[in-house]
């Protein structure tokens, strides 16, 4: 994902949608931004600078295909060394359908400033849209009731 | 340990402060006041037509009020035209499914059907002249129209604010399917609480205060009931409101609901100031409420 910063007006929705927290703000332009994984590095046929300087190689970039089976057959190697805990962090189709970042963990994803379940934002779009409605209808009726009551009850004295 | 009670807890604060705290407030009473005047129009009787035209007067100078508070929230605040057209191909932006690009629009066509009521109101009360504009009031097919999409479009302003915070990743907001619910329902209560502190009161005009006084004591107990269940619905995450921010919360409830609620059952309190004393306490607590809401959840 990239943001054009030249279409962000800083609104910052971005900021609290995002379930990974990676998105801030850019305090000189004041509109949104995160990495692009060197995007005009990759113009240019080179690999995101992060992966390319990694003294220790924690940080790898390639085709989701090829990283992922490298991943499966590094946790594999763990494993069998004794490292029972390590295991794939977003790598499947289970987590928001796969990731295209993910990682190699030994413990509990919170223990790195990851989410344990991350979901999308818009899961609460509809039941917290209809428990507006609801809403709605209740302050409509409140205000139905005593409104039209004196309406009715003032037009009745009228006639008499 | 690090243990979460949600997975919220990992995402960032968005940096919504005073501005958004406030257009929270002035959306919600934009919202209320229509819609309050806009039911006065319809089905109310001709006598409360003053408290009908004082929602009108409070509804458009919020609605201004709001977009500016937003626009002064921008990072960019000249481009607050991308919420609403696609800066490289000048085509509408509208997304269904994002509140803020929904609400975006809603706040455009709310601000129109307000300034239109506004300018009714002004009309009928000799204080603009311009006889075409008679036919925005009532009686006639086009005010009841003006008041019916208008009304509703106060609601979705009232409360897609509510709906916008569920649509995030933040803790409390996201955790919770009921903070729309509870900003329509407490838009209503600030909005009779300031149309009571507003009105004038005269002979004709007493009987639709004591109206106003009645639904804000409805729409106060209910408001209370719905924090109540928001605070269940929260489960584990409701520790977010173990510390200060509980305790302003508690305040709002017992200055700003249980408070005006027993000056609503016991008149002779405080005479002729009973009215007017629970309606400022309910508007300040549903201020609190508001800055309790935007705050805490950022504050984790």
């Amino acid at each position: 994902m990239v943001i054009q910063s030249d279409a962000c007006n800083g609104c910052r929705d971005c900021i609290s949608a995002c379930p990974f927290g990676v998105i801030e703000v850019n305090p000189a332009s004041g509109t949104a931004q995160k990495c692009t994984l060197c995007y005009d590095r990759m113009q240019g046929g080179m690999e995101p600078a992060c992966s390319k300087a990694c003294p220790t190689q924690s940080i790898q970039f390639g085709t989701i295909s090829q990283l992922r089976e490298r991943a499966q057959k590094r946790v594999e190697r763990l494993h069998q060394a004794g490292e029972q805990r390590a295991y794939l962090y977003g790598a499947d189709d289970k987590m928001l359908g796969g990731l295209n970042s993910f990682y190699l963990l030994v413990d509990k994803p919170e223990v790195y400033g990851l989410p344990p379940d991350p979901k999308m934002p818009t899961r609460n779009l509809a039941s917290a849209s209809w428990f507006s409605v609801l809403g709605a209808v209740l302050v409509g009726l409140v205000g139905l009731f005593n409104f039209r009551n004196r309406g009715a009850r003032l037009r009745e004295e009228g006639r008499q | 340990m690090i243990e979460v009670p949600s997975s919220t807890f990992m995402s960032a604060a968005p940096d919504w402060g005073w501005y958004i705290a406030l257009y929270f407030f002035f959306g919600g009473l934009a919202g209320g006041c229509y819609f309050l005047a806009a039911l006065i129009d319809l089905v109310g009787h001709p006598d409360d037509r003053p408290l009908a035209r004082l929602g009108y007067y409070i509804a458009f100078p919020c609605v201004v009020i709001s977009a500016l508070l937003l626009t002064l929230d921008l990072g960019q605040p000249l481009r607050f035209w991308h919420m609403l057209v696609e800066s490289n191909t000048y085509r509408p932006m509208f997304k269904p499914w994002s509140p803020m690009s929904v609400g975006s629009w809603a706040l455009l066509i709310f601000g129109f059907f307000s300034l239109l009521s506004f300018i009714g109101a002004l009309v009928e009360n000799n204080r603009l002249d311009w006889p075409a504009g008679r036919s925005i009031r009532r009686p006639g097919a086009l005010s009841r129209l003006l008041a019916v999409i208008g009304g509703l479009f106060g609601f979705y302003v009232a409360g897609y604010t509510g709906v916008l915070l569920a649509v995030t990743n933040r803790p409390i907001w996201s955790d919770t399917p009921l903070l729309g619910l509870l900003f329509v329902v407490s838009a209503a209560s600030i909005s009779a609480a300031l149309m009571i502190l507003l009105a004038r009161k005269t002979i004709s005009t007493a009987p639709g205060l004591e109206s106003l006084h009645r639904i804000d004591a409805w729409v106060v107990a209910l408001e209370l009931l719905v924090l109540i269940a928001l605070m269940i619905t929260l489960g584990p995450v409701f520790r977010a409101w173990l510390n200060v921010w509980g305790l302003l919360l508690l305040l709002v409830i017992i200055i700003g609901m249980l408070v005006p609620l027993a000056l609503y059952f016991r008149r002779g309190w405080l005479g002729d100031r009973n009215t007017q004393t629970a309606a400022a306490l309910v508007l300040l607590g549903g201020f609190i409420l508001r800055v309790v809401i935007i705050f805490s959840a950022q504050s984790v």
